[in-house]
């Protein structure tokens, strides 16, 4: 199909670009038919408008702060009884009690007045704690919406940024083993049997066992780390898929001509046989974003991922399962339920893209 | 054929010094000086410098290399050692104090606990096989006979509403499961022990690990499903299923004695290829649950920087997955016959 258009007068970007543009028309028009597809494409949109609202500060901007009581019911069970929080009002009242007179016995004696005065200074405003919050609270009384909100953003963001690098990785190294071949591509090869011979999962835990122990990169703990950690395990599947694209596009007329015409390797690998590669790259893309995010979620939960003073749907899974055993289900109800939707909504976005970019169906 | 195994063998050798090449590396340097992780919260120079004596870090990269290689072969001979000569336990005790690495069954040395590494992989290979097995054993008779069905009724509404909650119950996280079911059925409900493992195999297996098992088998068969109709799916629209639905066969014989061996065949590749994974099994579970299985124990040596058991344990279970690899790849020929080894 791009082969045709490929013609060697085609060298220049935009003609290329315009003979691309084809196939992406096409695929919209088959995803703008496909019920299923627009629908999740408009979930992960929300999502998306949702983590850049809270990375701009436009929404959950509060998320860490004390709002309600600790374990806030939610709105919909407002009045129902709340233990924790009763407990804990009542504590600092009951400490507030002096036990016995020890000025006669105490040194510090003299200095109660100084003390007192000092006390009197210091002005202690009590701010009211909400009694219930929309989807309620956690142990500190923070609002559990507004840390779903906060922790979609940690979470897309690390799944998006994650498959991105592993993307550029795997289909680098997919592009030029594929392309080049010789000692070049036995290397990456090499490489490749290296690491799918370790099993995924002990492959991320030595990752990350170097990256929070190392004193070096411990200016970028956290999302940085994490973000590293999926992207050097995650990118063997697309090196795959990419480099026997490579290998089936390289023998293709076009690629000839443009080599005829005196285009660069480099320039064959990325600027003309890429875009008929590009709709791979895109499925691969959007499946290894799903498949970071859960990643990423449990590895948060495991205390290997962000740290403890940001928050990711890991994070509140990990405070929910202690919460649980009181009685309190609402932040595990809250991370689990809009984890699922976004993941739904990714993986069936990801099989409409598929089906629209099948260059088979027209 | 072995000729076959032999090439193969052969083939192993490169991937294996380049996975001790990555660990190597990653742990030797990316992960900065072994020896100040060990040190931890020491600053005195001297101590540091006898440790980094004792790991032999001073040492140039090739013979920290050599001495790498050296320890990932000492740990296969201790093993073989421990298991055929029981005799040489008594005198582990006076072995402890001779010079390390020169002794011959002195193997490598956790950080933490002291225990030898080898000893910690074998002790802790039991467990998580009770729990991995079944699991796959279950997962995969469940999900072709599940997989037949929904295959059968394809193109249904049932077909799409079993296969739409397939992909809601996958994209649930394994978390969530494991909190929610340890409470309801543990917790709650008290049918399942919450959590614990003795040392007896059938109390394990009958007591402790059913809930586990079960919890596993559950999550792992909504992808399993999609996947083993996907196969079976391929191969409805083969002529030979024409032939034999023109013969007058029922859609039932057709199913199940046609279409069901010969989708076996890219069913038993997606099982060769789960395989190696029972031996890492679910560190999730495993922590969840508290079995003494290699998933808890990698997590918990991660945990604490224990690199000695997390270098361990990669070389060691890459080596498992390559030869189980092999093992899988010759299976395949007594499957199928259409196989060649070239």
């Amino acid at each position: 199909m791009s082969a045709a258009s490929t013609t060697p007068s085609a060298v220049s970007l935009a003609p290329v670009h315009q003979a691309s543009a084809g196939l992406w028309k096409l695929a919209w028009r088959r995803l703008k038919r496909d019920k299923v597809g627009m629908v999740s494409l408009a979930v992960v949109l929300f999502f998306i408008l949702m983590m850049i609202g809270s990375f701009t500060g436009l929404v959950a901007k509060n998320w860490s702060k004390e709002i309600g009581v600790s374990y806030a019911n939610p709105l919909f069970m407002h009045g129902a009884e709340n233990l924790e929080a009763v407990k804990k009002s009542t504590d600092p009242s009951a400490k507030k009690i002096p036990t016995a007179d020890l000025s006669d016995i105490d040194p510090l004696a003299p200095r109660y007045k100084e003390w007192e005065e000092r006390t009197a200074k210091i002005k202690i405003t009590e701010t009211p704690r909400a009694e219930s919050l929309p989807l309620g609270g956690d142990k500190w009384g923070r609002d559990v919406l507004q840390k779903a909100i906060k922790g979609a953003e940690t979470s897309i963001f690390v799944g998006l940024v994650a498959a991105l690098f592993a993307i550029v990785i795997g289909t680098a190294l997919g592009a030029i083993s594929g392309y080049l071949g010789g000692r070049i591509g036995d290397l990456l090869e090499w490489f490749y049997n290296i690491f799918t011979s370790i099993p995924y999962i002990l492959l991320i835990l030595a990752f990350a066992a170097v990256f929070s122990s190392s004193p070096q990169l411990a200016a970028f703990k956290g999302v940085p780390t994490v973000v590293a950690i999926l992207a050097f395990t995650g990118w063997t599947g697309i090196y795959r898929l990419i480099r026997s694209e490579y290998i089936k596009h390289a023998g293709r007329e076009y690629v000839k001509a443009a080599q005829a015409i005196g285009a660069s390797d480099t320039r064959r690998m990325f600027v003309h046989i890429l875009p008929n590669v590009s709709h791979v790259c895109l499925v691969q893309l959007s499946q290894h974003v799903v498949q970071f995010i859960k990643a990423e979620v449990i590895l948060s939960f495991l205390g290997l991922g962000v740290p403890v003073d940001s928050v990711s749907w890991g994070t509140m899974l990990a405070e929910a399962q202690a919460e649980l055993v009181i009685g309190k289900w609402w932040q595990l109800a809250a991370a689990g339920i809009s984890m699922a939707i976004l993941v739904t909504a990714f993986s069936m976005l990801t099989d409409s893209l598929r089906d629209a970019l099948d260059p088979k169906i027209k | 054929m072995g000729a076959y195994v032999l090439r193969r063998l052969w083939q192993m050798i490169p991937t294996l010094a380049g996975v001790m090449l990555l660990i190597f590396v990653l742990f030797n340097w990316v992960g900065g000086d072994p020896a100040l992780v060990l040190a931890g919260k020491i600053t005195n120079k001297d101590q540091i410098e006898n440790i980094r004596k004792q790991l032999g870090v001073d040492q140039p990269a090739y013979v920290q290399l050599g001495y790498f290689a050296f320890e990932v072969a000492n740990g296969f001979t201790c093993t073989w050692r421990s298991y055929t000569h029981n005799d040489d336990k008594p005198k582990a005790g006076d072995k402890a104090t001779a010079d390390a690495p020169a002794s011959k069954c002195e193997g490598v040395r956790s950080w933490a606990t002291n225990e030898e590494v080898s000893k910690i992989l074998t002790s802790r290979i039991g467990p998580t096989l009770t729990i991995m097995i079944p699991v796959l054993l279950l997962e995969t008779i469940i999900g072709v006979i599940l997989a037949i069905g929904v295959a059968y009724v394809r193109g249904t509404l049932t077909d799409r509403a079993i296969m739409m909650v397939c992909t809601v119950a996958m994209s649930i996280s394994f978390l969530v499961y494991i909190i929610v079911a340890q409470y309801l059925f543990g917790f709650q409900l008290g049918w399942f022990p919450v959590q614990g493992w003795s040392d007896s195999f059938w109390r394990n297996l009958t007591y402790y690990a059913p809930l586990p098992i079960m919890l596993a088998v559950f999550v792992g068969l909504a992808p399993a499903l999609r996947l083993y109709r996907s196969f079976f799916l391929d191969e409805i629209n083969h002529d030979y299923v024409r032939t034999a639905r023109a013969k007058g066969l029922s859609e039932k014989t057709v199913m199940m004695k046609h279409v069901l061996r010969n989708a076996m065949i890219p069913i038993l590749t997606n099982i060769g290829i789960a395989l190696p994974g029972i031996f890492v099994g679910s560190f999730l579970l495993e922590t969840f649950f508290s079995i003494p299985g290699l998933g808890r124990e990698i997590l918990v040596a991660v945990n604490r920087s224990d690199f000695p058991v997390i270098k361990a344990a990669t070389v060691y279970l890459a080596m498992v997955t390559m030869i189980i690899n092999l093992l899988v790849d010759v299976l395949y020929k007594a499957v199928d016959p259409r196989v060649s080894f070239k």
